[in-house]
C-alpha cells in the first residue's frame, strides 16, 4: 500500500484536485496498484497545486501542478515509488519556499489529515494544552503576555494584556471568541488553517478559554469559505466526540465548548464590535469603545476576541515557553507572521517567518518578482486599508512599528503584487468604493465620507479644479482617519493617499485620458 | 459541470416554522435561522419577516434591518446557477477585471442582473480566499481560480 498526499484544501479544489483524486485512484485500481489517499491541507505553495505528495525513503516527494492529464504520464513514471517527471519538484522539505520558513503555526498543515485527531496529537497536537492545565491560568497569562504575542488580526495589540483584562474580570459568564471573518483581500491564512490543521485552533482556543475562565467559545467564520467551515464544523463535532469539548473539556465539571458562527457577507463584522453584535444576531454595527469587549463584550459579559493566527501561536508558546518565542522576530515585532503572497509574483502563497525580512526579500526573493513580464509597480501591503508601497520603499523591514514610521500597515498579513499595467488612481478609487460598499454607516465620516471620496477622486481624474479637488481629497481622508469609529473608515485613507503620494502620475495620466476621449 | 441540484421548496410556511423552531432557543438565533430559511428555500421569503419576528420577540423592522444589512440575504428565489466573481484587489491585480467584463459582455447583463432568461446571475464577491491563484470565482458550489475570461466564460457556460 503506498501512501499519497493530495490536499483538499481551497487553493487545491480550484485546481481540480477532487477530480485528480477519482482519476488517480481509479487508474491505481485498473492497474492493480494498492494506494491510500490522504487528503491534507495546504503547504502553502500555491502556485504548485494540486501538490500530489509520495512518502518516500528520502522523506515527501513533491508532483505539481498536477492537472487531470498528466495522472498516467506520472504513474507511468514511477509517482508511487518518487520517479523522475517533469513535475516532480524534488524533496518537499528541501524546497527553498520550505527551507526558509519558520513554521510554528503552520508545522503540521498540509502534512497531517486534518481531521484525524490521532495524527494531530502524534504532530505535537495538544501538548499546548496539557501544558497550560498543568502550570494554571495565571502562569498561562504570564508565558502569552512574556512572550510578547501581539493580535494578529491586524491591531496587534498584545494578547496577555487582552487576556489578563477578561481574566481578572468579574464575572460569572466569560466567553473566547475567535475572529475568523478573513475579509481582507491578499489573506487566506485563517482559511488555509481552519481547513488543514483545525484542532491547532481549537487547542488554541482551549488554552484562551482555560486561561480567562470562559466556558463557552464563539468562532466566527464567514460564507465566502464554504470549505474551511465543513473542515472546521466536521473537526468540532470529532472533538466533541472525544470528549475533548464538551461536559468535562478541563476536568470534571469544567465544561467547555466552540459554536461555529457564519456571517453573510458583510466586510465590516471583521471588526470585533460589529462581530460581536453580529454574533448577538443584529445588524453588524460597530459599538463605540470603551467599553472594551474584555470588560462588556459578547451578550454585555467579559469576552477575549481574537484572531485565528493568536489563538493558533498560543499552543507552541505553552510547549516551547515564553522565551523561545520572544527571541524570534524584531524590535517589538516578536514571533512568526504566516506571510500571504499573492498577485503577480512568481511564487505566491503562505510564508511563514519571523518578522524583520524586508518587503523587497519577500516580493523579489521568496516571491520571485513579477511572472507577467512586467516590472512590479507597487504592493498592496494588509488588505484593502493597507498602503501601496512603490519599490522605492521596499527596503522597509516587515515589522507592525517600521510599516507605521512609513505610513503602512501590516495588517493581517497580506501582501499583493501589481505590475505596471495597474492605474493607482483606479485603486485608489476602489478604495473609497469599497469602504462605501462595505461601510456598516453607524458614523458619518465612513458612511458619507466614503460616497464623497469616489466622487472627489472622479473629478481629479477628469481633470477638474485639480488643486482645488485635491485639497479636498486630503481634507476629507484627515476626516476619515480621525473621525471614524473603525478601522473601515478610519484605514480607508492609507491606500487612497498613499496612491496619491508614490504614483501621482496616474492621477495626471486618467486625466489625459479622459479629455482625450 | 452541469447543475444537478434539485431546486428548492416553494415557501411553505409549516416547513418554515419548523426551521426557525429548531434553532429558535440559541443564544442569538436570527443569524443561524436566516441562514438556515435561505438554505431551505433559496431565499428570504417576506412572510419570513413576521414568522421571526414574532418567534424572536423582535420588531419587523429589527429583523428587516438584519436581513438587508447583511450583503448575502436574498428577497427573492436566486437564478439555478449563481457565479461569485471576487471583485477584490488580488483578482484585480491578476486580470479579474478583465474576466468579468468578458463574462458580462457574454451574457449580455450587468452584475447581479439574471442573465440567459433568469438561468444565472453575476454577483461581486469580496474575497473568496483564494488570491495566491487569483482571479478567484465560485460557480454554483465549485471554486475556480486562475482563469482569463475565455476560460472563465466557458465554465460558466458549460455550468449551466
Amino acid at each position: 500500500m503506498t501512501r499519497l498526499y493530495l490536499p483538499a484544501d481551497s487553493f487545491a479544489a480550484a485546481k481540480g484536485a477532487d477530480q485528480i483524486a477519482a482519476a488517480l485512484q481509479q487508474a491505481c485500481d485498473a492497474r492493480g496498484l494498492p494506494i491510500e489517499i490522504i487528503r491534507t491541507g495546504s503547504r502553502g505553495m500555491a502556485w504548485l497545486e494540486p501538490l500530489i505528495e509520495i512518502d518516500t525513503a528520502q522523506g515527501r516527494i513533491g508532483y505539481g501542478p498536477v492537472s487531470i492529464n498528466d495522472v498516467n504520464a506520472l504513474l507511468d513514471a514511477g509517482l508511487l515509488a518518487g520517479g523522475a517527471h517533469q513535475l516532480c519538484v524534488g524533496a518537499i522539505d528541501d524546497l527553498p519556499w520550505m527551507r526558509r520558513q519558520t513554521r510554528l503555526i503552520f508545522a503540521r498543515c498540509g502534512f497531517i489529515d486534518p481531521l484525524d485527531i490521532e495524527s494531530f496529537r502524534n504532530a505535537g497536537g495538544f501538548s499546548g494544552l496539557e501544558q497550560a492545565r498543568a502550570i494554571g491560568p495565571q502562569a498561562v497569562i504570564d508565558v502569552i503576555t512574556k512572550s510578547g504575542l501581539r493580535g494578529r488580526g491586524g491591531a496587534g495589540f498584545p494578547a496577555g494584556v487582552k487576556w489578563k483584562g477578561a481574566a481578572d474580570a468579574k464575572a460569572e459568564t466569560k466567553y473566547v471568541v475567535c475572529n475568523a471573518d478573513e475579509g481582507d483581500s491578499g489573506t487566506f491564512a485563517d482559511r488555509m488553517l481552519m481547513e488543514g490543521d483545525p484542532f491547532c485552533l481549537i487547542e488554541g482556543m482551549m488554552i484562551a478559554a482555560f486561561a480567562v475562565g470562559a466556558a463557552t467559545g464563539y468562532i466566527y467564520s464567514r460564507s465566502e469559505y464554504p470549505c474551511a467551515n465543513a473542515v472546521f464544523a466536521r473537526a468540532l463535532d470529532l472533538a466533541r466526540e472525544a470528549g475533548l469539548l464538551g461536559a468535562e473539556a478541563f476536568g470534571a465539571g469544567k465544561p467547555f465548548d466552540i459554536e461555529l458562527r457564519i456571517g453573510a457577507g458583510a466586510y465590516v463584522c471583521g471588526e470585533e464590535t460589529a462581530l460581536l453584535e453580529s454574533i448577538e444576531g443584529k445588524r453588524g454595527m460597530v459599538r463605540a469603545k470603551p467599553p472594551l469587549p474584555v470588560h462588556e463584550g459578547l451578550f454585555g459579559r467579559p469576552t477575549i476576541i481574537n484572531n485565528v493566527l493568536t489563538l493558533a501561536s498560543a499552543p507552541w508558546i505553552l510547549v516551547n515557553g515564553a522565551k523561545a518565542y520572544a527571541d524570534i522576530g524584531c524590535g517589538r515585532s516578536l514571533g512568526t507572521m504566516p506571510i500571504q503572497l499573492s498577485g503577480v509574483l512568481k511564487h505566491t502563497g503562505l510564508f511563514e517567518a519571523p518578522f524583520g525580512l524586508t518587503l523587497g526579500e519577500l516580493i523579489n526573493d521568496i516571491g520571485g518578482g513579477s511572472r507577467t513580464g512586467r516590472p512590479i509597480k507597487a504592493v498592496q501591503c494588509g488588505g484593502p486599508l493597507g498602503a501601496y508601497f512603490p519599490p522605492a520603499l521596499f527596503d522597509t523591514p516587515y515589522d507592525y512599528e517600521a510599516f507605521a514610521a512609513r505610513d503602512g500597515l501590516i495588517g493581517h498579513g497580506g501582501i499583493v503584487a501589481f505590475d505596471d499595467s495597474a492605474d493607482m488612481a483606479e485603486q485608489a478609487r476602489f478604495a473609497m468604493e469599497f469602504c462605501a460598499i462595505e461601510s456598516c454607516g453607524k458614523c458619518t465620516p465612513c458612511r458619507i465620507g466614503s460616497v464623497r471620496g469616489q466622487e472627489v477622486i472622479d473629478r481629479i481624474c477628469a481633470g477638474e479644479n485639480t488643486e482645488m479637488n485635491l485639497a479636498v481629497l486630503t481634507d476629507l481622508c484627515q476626516t476619515m482617519k480621525l473621525g471614524s469609529l473603525c478601522a473601515l473608515g478610519g484605514f480607508t485613507p492609507y491606500p487612497v493617499l498613499s496612491a496619491l503620494r508614490h504614483f501621482p502620475q496616474d492621477f495626471v495620466a486618467s486625466r489625459k485620458l479622459e479629455s482625450a476621449l | 459541470m452541469p447543475h444537478d441540484k434539485t431546486p428548492p421548496p416553494a415557501w411553505d410556511s409549516p416547513l418554515a416554522a419548523g426551521v426557525v423552531d429548531r434553532l429558535k432557543s440559541e443564544a442569538g438565533a436570527l443569524l443561524p435561522i436566516l441562514h438556515a430559511l435561505q438554505e431551505t428555500f433559496g431565499y428570504i421569503h417576506a412572510d419570513a419577516i413576521g414568522l421571526v419576528a414574532e418567534t424572536l420577540n423582535l420588531s419587523r423592522a429589527e429583523v428587516h434591518g438584519v436581513v438587508s444589512f447583511y450583503h448575502d440575504f436574498r428577497d427573492k428565489p436566486p437564478p439555478p446557477l449563481v457565479v461569485k466573481l471576487c471583485c477584490a484587489e488580488a483578482c484585480q491585480a491578476c486580470g479579474g477585471r478583465e474576466a468579468a467584463r468578458t463574462l458580462l459582455d457574454h451574457l449580455g447583463a450587468d452584475w447581479n442582473q439574471p442573465a440567459h432568461g433568469g438561468a444565472v446571475v453575476v454577483e461581486p464577491v469580496y474575497c473568496l480566499g483564494l488570491c495566491a491563484l487569483a482571479p478567484a470565482a465560485l460557480i454554483g458550489d465549485t471554486l475556480a481560480a486562475g482563469f482569463d475570461g475565455a476560460e472563465l466564460r466557458a465554465t460558466v457556460d458549460g455550468a449551466q
